[in-house]
């Protein structure tokens, strides 16, 4: 079994039902995502187009991250899901410097390693991942690829030729594909990123890289001392105070 | 935004998260400048040890494990700090991933350092003999001083390995950053010397420090080593830094500093400072054995190292990777 997973951008409308669902269903704390929706508008006014992306980790068969980490926090379990150990994770942050597809987070909550593990968890239980569930055009498609009749596989079949994954070049063999992309959609070089103009947001890249509200020194002395009053999860924590969103 | 352009295909992000900006920043830039003066040291001191009797150099044989020991303790103490769960750092032997580069580069450092303290153990007790004796009043420590005394041909006999050991040590870095698949730049087969470059640029400089009461002869090969060191390895990072990597990512990050952006004036007066200064300044002592200008040619060429490693580990973590 190796399970995979379809984006078809031909139905995806951007809601961004999946994006909450999945910080719902795995507690991800704020300035964190497992899973994203990039809008990217091409074209010129008045003749643009708007097209969104679902970016989530690859569970890739040859993953650089589980190859990076020091200690087999990142491993491939049997389905093929490479799954986090966040309990082992000593937070070096390879596996960040290693994944080409920026998938992989410091959670400010725990200062280990997390990502998309598409829902492990429910998959033990017989359940699809949460994203899949709550998605109201079925874009996302969900299954094991090496099962020629499972759906995401007929799907596959039925798309030949439009199947397509990020950065083929890196030789991840990825096991998210996606239909009715294109570079501009697939390539984080193809479009611009420009600081400061996101559509509803004014920030592009955070401050902090794991906890914000801790230091290096609160690292050592964490075990011997409470956590604190902050509480990522807590928007009533949360400094808003500032014009920017997102961040701390 | 998309609408004051005028090129029909361009295409802007207009709703994403924010990204992790720098994650590897300045404590693992002084991580590898201070590994490399670490096993650089023990290069350098190994061929002037084959060159040159040791009454040549009456220090070296306990003050080059000495800078090599602080060196490889702040390696260590900031390999340490940089991680966001310290304590866990025992898991990289107690489950160990043996594919990982952090792994192998842990255990050997690990092993490396721990020969390095025996020899700096040896080499003190036999320089300073008399006080160990006489002087010191710390039982424990008289005792390993005596102990280390008595074992004086050990050093002789572990110099060997050690030497060995250092070419693991200065390269696993360069393993570590081959597997960051995301970030290009250093996915280059040249990191692997710039490695070894930057431990004999950092070793030779490091050691012109202590080397006030060495023969001229020794000075020399020192100021050659540095001026070879650091010519090569400014050529290196020259021909990274205007040629085609034949790769996209690559590419884009060396456009951002050609371009004037943040890195540019650090990494233009890293060269300036690290490499071309102390390559005249290095080689001009060759003929008049000026020990105050080759000492500041070698303190120039630690800055500017620390400064070039700096710009390259951290330039590549400014591309969008989604």
């Amino acid at each position: 079994m190796k399970l995979g997973f379809l984006v078809d951008l031909n139905l995806c409308m951007g809601c961004k039902g999946c994006e909450i669902a999945c910080k719902v269903e795995n507690d991800v704390p704020l300035s964190s995502w497992r899973l994203r929706v990039k809008y990217i508008d091409i074209g010129t006014f008045p003749d643009t187009s708007r097209s969104f992306t679902p970016l989530r980790c690859n569970h890739c068969e040859n993953a650089p991250c589980e190859r990076i980490c020091p200690v087999s926090a990142l491993h491939y379990l049997e389905n093929g899901i490479v799954n986090v150990d966040s309990h082992r994770c000593i937070g070096c942050a390879g596996c960040m410097m290693a994944c080409p597809y920026g998938a992989i987070y410091m959670d400010p909550e725990t200062n280990t390693a997390d990502k998309c593990t598409y829902c492990a968890h429910r998959i033990e239980s017989g359940m699809m991942p949460a994203c899949v569930v709550v998605c109201p055009v079925e874009a996302n498609i969900f299954g094991d690829v090496e099962d020629d009749h499972s759906h995401i596989s007929q799907y596959i079949m039925a798309h030949q030729g439009g199947v397509q994954v990020r950065k083929p070049e890196k030789h991840t063999d990825p096991k998210h594909y996606y239909v009715g992309g294109g570079t501009y959609t697939l390539d984080p070089l193809a479009h611009q990123r420009l600081e400061g103009h996101n559509l509803f947001t004014n920030i592009t890249h955070l401050e902090h890289n794991g906890d914000p509200n801790h230091g290096v020194l609160d690292r050592f002395l964490a075990p011997f001392t409470s956590h604190g009053t902050h509480d990522n999860k807590s928007f009533m924590n949360f400094d808003n105070t500032h014009e920017q969103e997102g961040g701390h | 935004m998309v609408e004051h352009t005028i090129n029909a295909t361009q295409a802007v992000v207009t709703l994403d998260v924010a990204l992790p900006g720098i994650i590897w920043g300045w404590m693992i830039t002084l991580n590898m400048w201070a590994k490399s003066i670490g096993t650089g040291v023990v290069f350098v001191a190994a061929y002037l040890l084959y060159r040159h009797k040791k009454d040549a150099m009456p220090n070296l044989r306990w003050a080059m494990p000495v800078i090599s020991f602080v060196a490889l303790n702040v390696f260590l103490l900031f390999t340490l700090v940089d991680l966001h769960q310290p304590y866990r750092m025992v898991n990289i032997f107690l489950h160990p991933h043996w594919t990982s580069a952090i792994t192998v580069g842990a255990w050997m450092a690990s092993l490396f350092t721990l020969l390095i303290t025996i020899l700096m153990v040896i080499g003190l007790a036999d320089q300073f003999t008399e006080y160990f004796k006489r002087g010191c009043r710390v039982a424990p420590v008289k005792s390993l001083m005596s102990f280390a005394g008595s074992n004086s041909g050990t050093y002789e006999k572990i110099f060997p390995f050690v030497v060995f050991l250092a070419i693991p040590v200065t390269a696993y870095t360069a393993i570590i950053m081959a597997e960051s698949s995301a970030r290009e730049l250093w996915q280059a087969p040249t990191e692997v010397m710039q490695m070894i470059w930057a431990a004999l640029m950092a070793g030779s400089a490091a050691l012109i420090l202590v080397s006030g009461s060495w023969s001229q002869e020794a000075r020399k090969d020192l100021a050659l080593i540095l001026s070879i060191a650091v010519f090569f390895s400014f050529a290196m990072y020259m021909g990274e830094y205007f040629f085609s990597f034949k790769s996209s990512e690559a590419e884009a990050t060396l456009a951002y500093v050609h371009a004037g952006g943040a890195y540019n004036v650090e990494f233009w007066f890293g060269m300036a400072l690290g490499f071309i200064a102390p390559f005249f300044l290095a080689t001009s002592t060759m003929k008049n054995d000026n020990v105050t200008l080759l000492r500041f040619a070698a303190i120039l060429a630690l800055v500017g190292l620390y400064l070039a490693k700096d710009v390259w580990l951290k330039i590549p973590q400014m591309l969008p990777l989604s």
